[in-house]
């Protein structure tokens, strides 16, 4: 069965999308992640434009987090003050993003940086995650503690910085200065990617800050699902991209995959999850790279302008 | 002074020669055609996957004018709604391949079909096609061009011609037309799924022995309707409300998920 998209301007089978959604959704349920940086590359394999594809993964991934971010609330893994800090900062990065975004498509340079970003970010984030994981699983194997406990007065110096604030859920004191700029390097990475980027968030917020994992997971999401919100409109009111069949096809099969995923996950060891997203990822960007590096069989491209010369 | 010179030769000497020249060929004006879509309008619906269109046509001839040792040919161009178009080329740079160098194409049709009777090059020489802006090469002349028609600069415009060809909005249909009887004809016109909403504009040319007898323009609308055109327009009109439908597309299901799912 196809279905014409309005925004794509171009029919596209509907099962095969629910299909993918739900593939990538099963895999963000089974890692805890948003999904979008699979979400935006299969799109785009299809056919959809790159603006409209990162554009419209936005909505979905804002779904997969609210999802996500409720049930972690309920938990009471969720510290809604960490939160409101870091989604002060992805906000600004989001506007920003979007802001550059438009830039670049008007440049003709967005799909390169799509293409060269994808290589760095998830060739870097995957080979540490990777290497992290690895590391985990030798000292597990010889009986030593995974992590240095943390001490009173122990902290990294950029948790020092002046605007301390005391997050009780999260054990946390710290500077809100990094913590704003990390976030808006999130939000902004977020919106020209297309992507939610809670595996950089995640990571960054256990390994620079110490944040117990147990609240991370769900602070992340609720910051995800803020700026993915947001850029969900922004996308829509700047460059018109969102494309909203395509969407609500995402989101559909996004929610159903990552209910199976979840429920899949408890039957994975934590330390192999991280070894299995850390190759993921790995992929992704490697995937990405061969693209570059090998000798295209169409060396030429065309770029419809959307106005008039 | 030497404008009036030049008006003066004008007059003398070339325009006499253009009206005998006109009278040598008594017959220059004797056929008309007389065309006729199958549809003006062709609608975008949810399950839009392409549209097929047919011209029928008539050659009309002056009863009085005798009759052409050549065959008549028929050579029909589509146009689809212009845009910028660019096309970038990729080169080696150190490791890895990358956009180097492009060309625009302004103004340039994103959907270009050119259906005959016979291949073009059969039917007239190509400093015919090119002044008749007949196929796809004629049309799709770089924009250098007279001044420069290098190799490559061509291979932009091959490159375009074979990029689009793969998503069959640019073609050509050699044996596309197809007579009925001597002055009857009928050809198909075929868009594929992702051709673009807008305005298209038929052009029929008749050709006998490499000299244009006549023509004849039609056009037809390609529009989005029903769901399709209320979201585009409403993206397009109403951004802020359409994005803000969206995000809350997106919560109510991830809200609705949470709902229904819920294991504790």
């Amino acid at each position: 069965m196809q279905i014409y998209l309005p925004i794509a301007e171009l029919p596209i089978s509907v099962l095969l999308v629910l299909a993918m959604s739900g593939a990538v959704g099963f895999v963000s349920g089974l890692f805890g992640v948003g999904g979008g940086f699979l979400m935006t590359p299969l799109l785009i394999f299809l056919g959809i434009p790159p603006s409209v594809a990162v554009a419209t993964v936005a909505p979905q991934i804002a779904a997969s987090s609210m999802t996500g971010a409720i049930t972690y609330w309920r938990r009471k893994a969720l510290d809604i003050k960490l939160g409101s800090v870091l989604i002060a900062g992805g906000v600004v990065g989001t506007i920003l993003g979007v802001l550059v975004f438009n830039w670049l498509r008007r440049a003709g340079q967005l799909e390169l940086v799509i293409v060269m970003s994808y290589v760095t970010l998830f060739t870097i984030m995957g080979g540490l995650m990777l290497v992290d994981s690895l590391r985990e699983q030798i000292k597990v194997r010889a009986g030593k503690p995974l992590r240095r406990l943390r001490r009173a007065g122990m902290h990294p110096p950029w948790m020092g910085l002046p605007f301390r604030l005391r997050f009780h859920q999260s054990r946390l004191y710290a500077s809100a200065l990094p913590l704003l700029a990390l976030a808006a390097v999130i939000g902004f990475i977020g919106a020209v990617l297309g992507i939610g980027g809670g595996f950089i968030l995640v990571p960054a917020l256990i390994y620079l800050f110490r944040v117990p994992t147990s609240v991370v997971v769900g602070t992340s999401l609720f910051q995800i699902l803020v700026t993915m919100t947001l850029a969900t409109v922004f996308h829509a009111v700047t460059n018109q991209s969102v494309d909203i069949l395509l969407a609500l096809l995402l989101i559909i099969g996004g929610v159903v995959g990552a209910q199976l995923g979840t429920r899949a996950a408890r039957n994975i060891k934590a330390d192999e999850f991280k070894l299995l997203l850390a190759l993921l990822v790995l992929a992704v960007g490697i995937r990405f790279a061969v693209d570059l590096v090998i000798r295209p069989v169409e060396p030429f491209s065309i770029s419809i302008q959307r106005s008039g010369p | 002074m030497r404008i009036s010179l030049l008006r003066l030769f004008w007059r003398l000497v070339l325009m006499p020669g253009l009206f005998l020249g006109g009278f040598s060929f008594p017959s220059a004006r004797a056929e008309t055609i007389i065309a006729a879509l199958s549809t003006h309008r062709v609608a975008i619906a949810s399950n839009f996957t392409g549209a097929q269109l047919t011209v029928f046509g008539s050659i009309e001839r002056d009863a009085r004018s005798i009759s052409r040792p050549d065959p008549y040919d028929i050579v029909i161009t589509i146009r689809g709604p212009r845009r910028m178009i660019v096309v970038r080329e990729k080169t080696q740079v150190g490791p890895i391949w990358l956009n180097t160098s492009q060309r625009r194409f302004s103004d340039t049709p994103i959907f270009l079909a050119s259906v005959s009777s016979r291949p073009l090059a059969e039917i007239a020489g190509q400093d015919v096609l090119r002044r008749d802006k007949l196929g796809l090469d004629s049309i799709l002349l770089p924009s250098t061009f007279p001044f420069d028609l290098d190799p490559g600069e061509v291979r932009f415009r091959d490159a375009l011609i074979r990029i689009e060809g793969l998503e069959q909005r640019y073609y050509t249909d050699d044996r596309g037309v197809t007579f009925l009887s001597p002055s009857l004809f009928r050809a198909p016109i075929t868009l594929p799924a992702t051709a673009a909403n807008g305005n298209y504009d038929v052009d029929i040319v008749l050709m006998a022995g490499t000299v244009r007898l006549a023509s004849y323009s039609t056009n037809f609308e390609l529009v989005k309707t029903g769901m399709e055109q209320t979201l585009a327009s409403a993206a397009a009109i109403l951004p802020l409300l359409y994005g803000l439908a969206t995000a809350a597309l997106a919560l109510v299901f991830g809200w609705l998920s949470a709902l229904i799912f819920r294991r504790d």
